[in-house]
């Protein structure tokens, strides 16, 4: 019982921006998808931690950061396969050249 | 009173529904007939209706309808259309009073005999015309329509028949398609009858919007009472508002009677076949001007009598104009067309010097109703006998006739009869009618417009018997292997018809039957004005039996005299290149040259503008939606951080 719930929300809101930023500026689809990560991740903290300074007798923060997690996963899953399905098509992950729908 | 009503109101409907279901079998289910049974269904459908009509005009005249010596008005039924608010109503109605029971007749008796005649004058080569049944369904929906307007209840019903009367002379007039003659005379006949109408509905909408109603009965019931409360204290430009109102109606009216300056389309009109001439443009269609000044007499006499002045000076005007230029066409029709505008104009005329009121002050409107009545009867015949004249000879002019009195005697005896009637020679029912407006204009104390009329009606002699002897006597062309004879009874029996009624109505006892204030009043001959309007229609004759009696060069002698005089008036004193110069020149050119110019460059630049806006703004915006995922995840960051910004520190 050390560490203040500040402590925790200035590491989350760090790693969500950190998320945000990579994900409006890096052009490479691996780390846009690692950037989404950061963000769910952000999240995660924020509702264990909230959850075990506001309501340390319940336990739903904890329940839906499991969520999350499985979610992230399989989001990742489909992610990857996508990207895969681009890089065989275009010979690159570069998020500029996905633009076939344009026009 | 109920008596009668119950007696007649049982048939009333089929006065207006006959026709009308007589039309659209006729003219608007699909499948064709020979010209013959559409003739004869269209003859037997319209003779049950004119039966009907005289019932009911002889039972409302002699059996009954006169209540105290005053010819009630009956409703015989009313059905509501549309309302408007709670008393402005409008509704289809059968109203009987006296003019629109005589007017049933003057319908039901002109229409049944071109009914019966057009059987014998689109039978031409040995075979009907192909447009029959299309003449007789227009000739139903012409029956229906004018018998709609004669017995409307109020006055917006009036004008729907009435336009439906425009329309129906419309596609009469245009009957022969294929002539350009023929359809430029329909449009002509059209627009300008609409134009005057235009001015009619303003009339209807400024004595409707302050009297709040439509009703003839509410409007002239106790001397135009309801009128004189709600309008006779507002001005309008410095003009009493109940004399605008009611002179615009009157131009409506002067529109569809041919009325000085919207004559121009009557005598064009004659392109239609003669027969429908003899019903629309002689007879029915072109008095209703007449009959809506005398449905809304009391109005115009107690609230609005300076446009009766004004439209007896109208009248006379176009009376004396039309009667010099009938002196100097050739072409029959035309002849006959510019005779109806003088005695149409003759019976506006008699309305205009005429005043509900003791004395002599009615008589002129009894007189208007009366030469309304002779006149329908011998226009009609004189038509039908040029009809009889144009079917044999198969050209309208006066010069490819002559000497037709050794071929055609029972249309020439029938035409002279007609020439005498107009002419006002006893004992022909023309003398009585037109020797009453006399009268009227003079004991009205109107002497100028007496002298006026006197003067035409010498115009009226010499005119109708130049007519005459050019047709029958004159000088005989060569008629070919063809020679010219009498019709069959279909073409006859009408003639017949017509010259019985022209020989005995002016012994009716008018007097007792219509009148301004519905109570019958005393006609007593005034010799003076007759022997003088006498004397002059003899000379009229004496000096046409001189010019044309036999072939000579006394017209010839004096026509080159005055010859500028002569070629404006058979050139119709211009009035038809003045109003083509004023629609041209003036409204064409200037007045719409700038409302297109208006129309192309403002109104539609307007639009034009706001379209370039749109696409120069959605030009430069599209690049915002690039389809980069980055750049809207960009936005909505910056979007949310101002929002958060913004409802933390404000």
């Amino acid at each position: 019982m050390s560490m203040p719930l500040e402590c925790y929300l200035v590491v989350s809101t760090l790693l969500f921006f950190i998320g945000v930023y990579g994900f409006i500026v890096r052009k490479s689809l691996i780390s846009i998808l690692m950037s989404i990560e950061l963000i769910l991740n952000a999240v995660n903290i924020n509702f264990v931690a909230f959850n075990r300074f506001l309501y340390p007798d319940q336990l739903e923060g904890f329940i839906y950061s499991l969520f999350v997690i499985v979610i992230a996963a399989a989001e990742t899953a489909v992610a990857i396969s996508i990207i895969i399905n681009v890089y065989r098509a275009k010979k690159n992950i570069d998020v500029k050249s996905i633009n076939q729908l344009k026009n | 009173m109920e008596a009668l009503i119950s007696s007649i109101q049982p048939f009333a409907p089929y006065v207006l529904l006959l026709p009308f279901l007589m039309f659209i079998f006729l003219g608007l289910t699909s499948f064709r007939i020979s010209g013959k049974t559409a003739g004869i269904i269209g003859t037997a459908g319209f003779s049950i209706v004119a039966i009907i009509c005289y019932y009911i005009a002889i039972q409302y005249f002699f059996n009954g309808g006169e209540v105290d010596g005053v010819y009630q008005p009956i409703t015989l039924f009313n059905l509501e259309w549309l309302r408007i608010s709670d008393t402005l109503v409008i509704s289809i109605g059968f109203y009987l009073d006296p003019i629109s029971a005589m007017m049933l007749i003057v319908i039901s008796t002109v229409s049944l005999m071109v009914h019966i005649y057009s059987f014998g004058y689109m039978f031409e080569h040995g075979h009907y015309d192909e447009g029959m049944q299309r003449y007789y369904a227009v000739l139903s929906l012409f029956s229906f329509a004018m018998l709609g307007l004669v017995l409307g209840t109020n006055i917006f019903q009036t004008y729907i028949f009435w336009e439906l009367v425009g329309v129906s002379s419309f596609l009469l007039i245009g009957y022969y398609y294929t002539k350009p003659a023929a359809v430029s005379a329909c449009k002509k006949a059209f627009i300008v009858t609409r134009f005057a109408d235009m001015f009619f509905l303003i009339g209807i909408l400024i004595l409707s919007y302050y009297t709040q109603t439509f009703d003839f009965n509410t409007l002239n019931a106790d001397n135009a009472a309801l009128v004189h409360e709600k309008m006779s204290d507002i001005m309008l430009c410095g003009l009493p508002l109940t004399s605008v109102a009611m002179f615009l109606i009157f131009l409506g009216g002067a529109g569809k009677s041919a009325m000085f300056p919207f004559h121009i389309w009557l005598p064009d009109a004659m392109e239609g076949p003669t027969p429908s001439s003899a019903l629309i443009h002689a007879a029915t269609m072109v008095v209703a001007g007449v009959y809506l000044v005398a449905r809304l007499f009391p109005i115009y006499s107690f609230e609005a009598p300076n446009v009766l002045d004004t439209i007896a000076y109208i009248g006379a005007f176009t009376a004396l104009f039309s009667a010099v230029i009938a002196c100097a066409q050739t072409d029959i029709k035309r002849v006959l067309a510019f005779s109806t505008i003088s005695q149409i104009a003759y019976m506006m005329v008699a309305l205009g010097v005429a005043r509900i009121g003791e004395g002599e002050a009615s008589l002129g409107y009894t007189a208007s109703m009366w030469h309304l009545f002779t006149h329908a009867m011998f226009k009609a015949m004189l038509f039908l006998c040029c009809g009889c004249i144009i079917h044999c000879v198969e050209s309208n002019e006066m010069s490819k006739m002559g000497g037709l009195w050794k071929y055609m005697k029972l249309t020439c005896i029938c035409f002279a009869i007609g020439c005498l009637a107009i002419a006002g020679i006893p004992p022909f029912s023309g003398f009585f009618s037109k020797g009453e407006i006399l009268s009227a204009c003079f004991e009205n104390g109107y002497t100028a417009i007496y002298i006026c009329m006197t003067f035409v009606a010498g115009l009226t002699a010499f005119y109708m018997f130049r007519l005459f002897y050019h047709i029958f006597f004159y000088e005989d062309p060569d008629y070919g292997q063809h020679k010219p004879h009498d019709q069959d009874w279909k073409m006859s029996l009408p003639l017949i018809v017509f010259a019985v009624y022209t020989c005995i109505c002016g012994f009716f006892k008018f007097g007792d039957l219509v009148t301004a204030d519905l109570s019958a009043i005393e006609i007593h001959t005034n010799w003076t004005v007759e022997g003088i309007s006498l004397t002059v229609a003899a000379i009229g004759i004496a000096i046409a039996t001189v010019f044309y009696y036999k072939k000579n060069n006394i017209p010839a002698t004096i026509m080159s005299k005055c010859s500028g005089f002569c070629h404006a008036a058979s050139r119709r004193f211009y009035i038809d290149e003045v109003w083509y110069y004023i629609t041209r020149s003036i409204i064409f050119k200037i007045i719409c040259n700038a409302i297109a110019w208006f129309d192309r460059h403002i109104i539609d630049g307007f639009m034009n503008l706001l379209g370039w806006i749109t696409n120069e703004v959605s030009d430069d915006t599209k690049d915002v939606q690039d389809g980069n995922v980055q750049s809207y995840a960009w936005i909505f960051i910056m979007g949310v951080i101002i929002i958060t910004a913004l409802t933390l520190y404000l």
